[in-house]
């Protein structure tokens, strides 16, 4: 049976509920975690091979999407720049005044600055809202994949996927 | 005439894989390329690529390209840059236009690594400056710098359409939409999800219906097609482009391979018409070998595989390489690429060459 995405590209939340990379919302209250957003089964296994606390796991067949362990996962962000198909984040739903951090790769230039308001966008590309950037991360190790990191209202920590900066 | 021990035509990631594999073990290589640079697709491809780390995942493809290029100047390899492979004849004959004069070659072995053309598809005003394939808009803007146009209408949505719709996208132009006459998105999920999220629209089972515009393309229309592909009227929408890519597959170049004979089969899921070859990725001809996209439409990573067993496979038939040391080599690298053909993307693929492997020998 044809799915959503496969006709609209991005995943439904109920693609998503459930998926072996999506973190409980217990896990996620506790700090930031890894969000696999990797359903499809391609020839992939970059963020088992970087992950040192064994929190991602492939397997053998590298076609077998990956399965989040969330225990495991210390949020130490190293799979966020490191996953070619773009498809992880690292969410931390633990901020005080329910706020929640999402980490995102980001492959446009500008890099938007610290402190900069951008506009939050969810999966389709739809406007939420407004979001501040609490950090940007570029290393020589992240090979010119940056990695942005906003904060957002907590109730959009599994909605805001992407932004857009303001002109 | 100039005499090499092996010859690759095509500079691209299974003839430069092939050139360092072969002389890392001894073998004297030239690599014949009819563009004024190396590499093939190689430095379009600046994302990262997909597989594991044995298959250089997370590299980017430039970055692979220039690691290629250094190996092979090291080894002394020759690459002959603006030299046309012509012809193959009979027993390793082959006549090279190297920039405006042709030499005369006689090649012991021969690599065949020619790669791909862009499939067209014709339409009302295809022929309007402004119409190109996705791979040109590529060149354009990855290798010279240069954005094809301001607003794009890509039609494909198979990786070549979504991964340069996104390269696209980080050059600075808008792209108004995606399109594919299929039901359903041909390219990885998260390939298109990369672009959904930065408000992307999809369009299936939607096909051009025309280029609007007097001296270049000032729009488009789309229209949407019913289970049998019929456009269905009423169902037109206007996108404000100035730019058409066309991504709709890709065709292996064969045609040096049917000149010298090989045998060849009709395979679609491997893009067209492609040799049948050998697991040492030998053709049906002995002395020619065929690696990357001119053996069946797939990715680098692949082409990359196919060329070193080649390559391989070309040092021992020299005797360059014994045999037990070119087996327990030939087959770890077997075993790699079957991890790229398998999932629902891939698995196909892996049929299809099996076909081609039986077909050799029969």
């Amino acid at each position: 049976m044809a799915k959503d995405s496969s006709k609209t590209g991005f995943l439904s939340e109920e693609e998503l509920r459930g998926g072996p990379g999506i973190p409980s919302e217990a896990r996620r209250q506790k700090g930031a975690v890894a969000v696999l957003e990797c359903l499809e089964d391609i020839p992939c296994n970059p963020c088992e091979s970087i992950c040192k606390f064994d929190a991602i796991t492939v397997g053998e067949d590298i076609t077998t999407p990956p399965l989040l362990t969330e225990d495991n996962c210390v949020g130490c962000r190293s799979c966020v720049p490191i996953c070619p198909g773009q498809a992880i984040f690292l969410v931390d739903e633990s901020l005080p005044d329910d706020k929640a951090a999402i980490e995102m790769p980001y492959e446009y230039r500008p890099l938007p600055q610290k402190g900069d308001i951008v506009i939050a966008l969810d999966r389709a590309g739809q406007q939420i809202g407004d979001a501040t950037v609490t950090a940007v991360k570029k290393t020589e190790k992240m090979d010119r994949t940056a990695t942005v990191i906003i904060e957002v209202p907590r109730n959009w920590s599994m909605r805001a996927r992407a932004i857009r900066l303001k002109r | 005439m100039i005499r090499s021990e092996m010859v690759c035509v095509g500079a691209g990631p299974a003839g430069l894989a092939a050139a360092v594999e072969a002389a890392r073990n001894g073998v004297q290589v030239v690599v014949y390329d009819e563009n004024d640079r190396p590499g093939g697709q190689l430095f379009k491809q600046i994302h990262k690529f997909f597989g594991s780390r044995e298959h250089r995942a997370m590299e980017r493809g430039f970055d692979i390209g220039n690691s290629f290029l250094a190996e092979a100047r090291q080894l002394g390899v020759d690459v002959s840059l603006n030299s046309v492979v012509l012809g193959i004849y009979e027993n390793g004959a082959l006549n090279v236009m190297i920039r405006d004069r042709i030499e005369h070659v006689k090649a012991e072995r021969t690599l065949v690594a020619t790669g791909a053309a862009e499939n067209m598809i014709p339409f009302p005003g295809w022929t309007l400056p402004g119409v190109i394939g996705a791979g040109a808009a590529q060149t354009m803007a990855n290798i010279h710098g240069i954005r094809p146009g301001h607003t794009i209408l890509m039609v494909g949505s198979g990786n070549v359409g979504i991964i340069v719709s996104y390269q696209l996208l980080q050059a600075g132009c808008q792209v108004a939409a995606v399109i594919d006459a299929a039901p359903e998105i041909g390219g990885y999920a998260v390939h298109a999800a990369k672009i959904a999220r930065v408000g992307v629209p999809f369009f299936m089972s939607h096909t051009i219906k025309e280029a609007h515009g007097r001296d270049r393309v000032a729009g488009a229309t789309i229209i949407e097609v019913d289970a049998e592909w019929k456009p269905i009227a009423g169902t037109e929408k206007r996108f404000d482009v100035d730019t058409i890519c066309i991504a709709v597959g890709l065709n292996p170049m064969t045609q040096l391979l049917r000149m010298a004979g090989c045998k060849m089969a009709h395979l679609p899921g491997l893009g067209g018409r492609v040799p049948a070859h050998d697991l040492n990725q030998e053709t049906s001809v002995k002395g020619i070998y065929v690696a990357g996209d001119a053996a069946g439409i797939e990715e680098a990573s692949t082409a990359i595989i196919e060329g070193r067993i080649a390559g391989l496979a070309i040092a021992r038939s020299l005797g360059y390489l014994d045999d037990s040391e070119f087996l327990t080599q030939r087959d770890a690298l077997l075993k790699s690429i079957v991890g790229l053909r398998s999932g629902s993307h891939g698995e196909a693929r892996g049929k299809a060459k099996e076909y081609l492997n039986a077909m050799v020998q029969a």
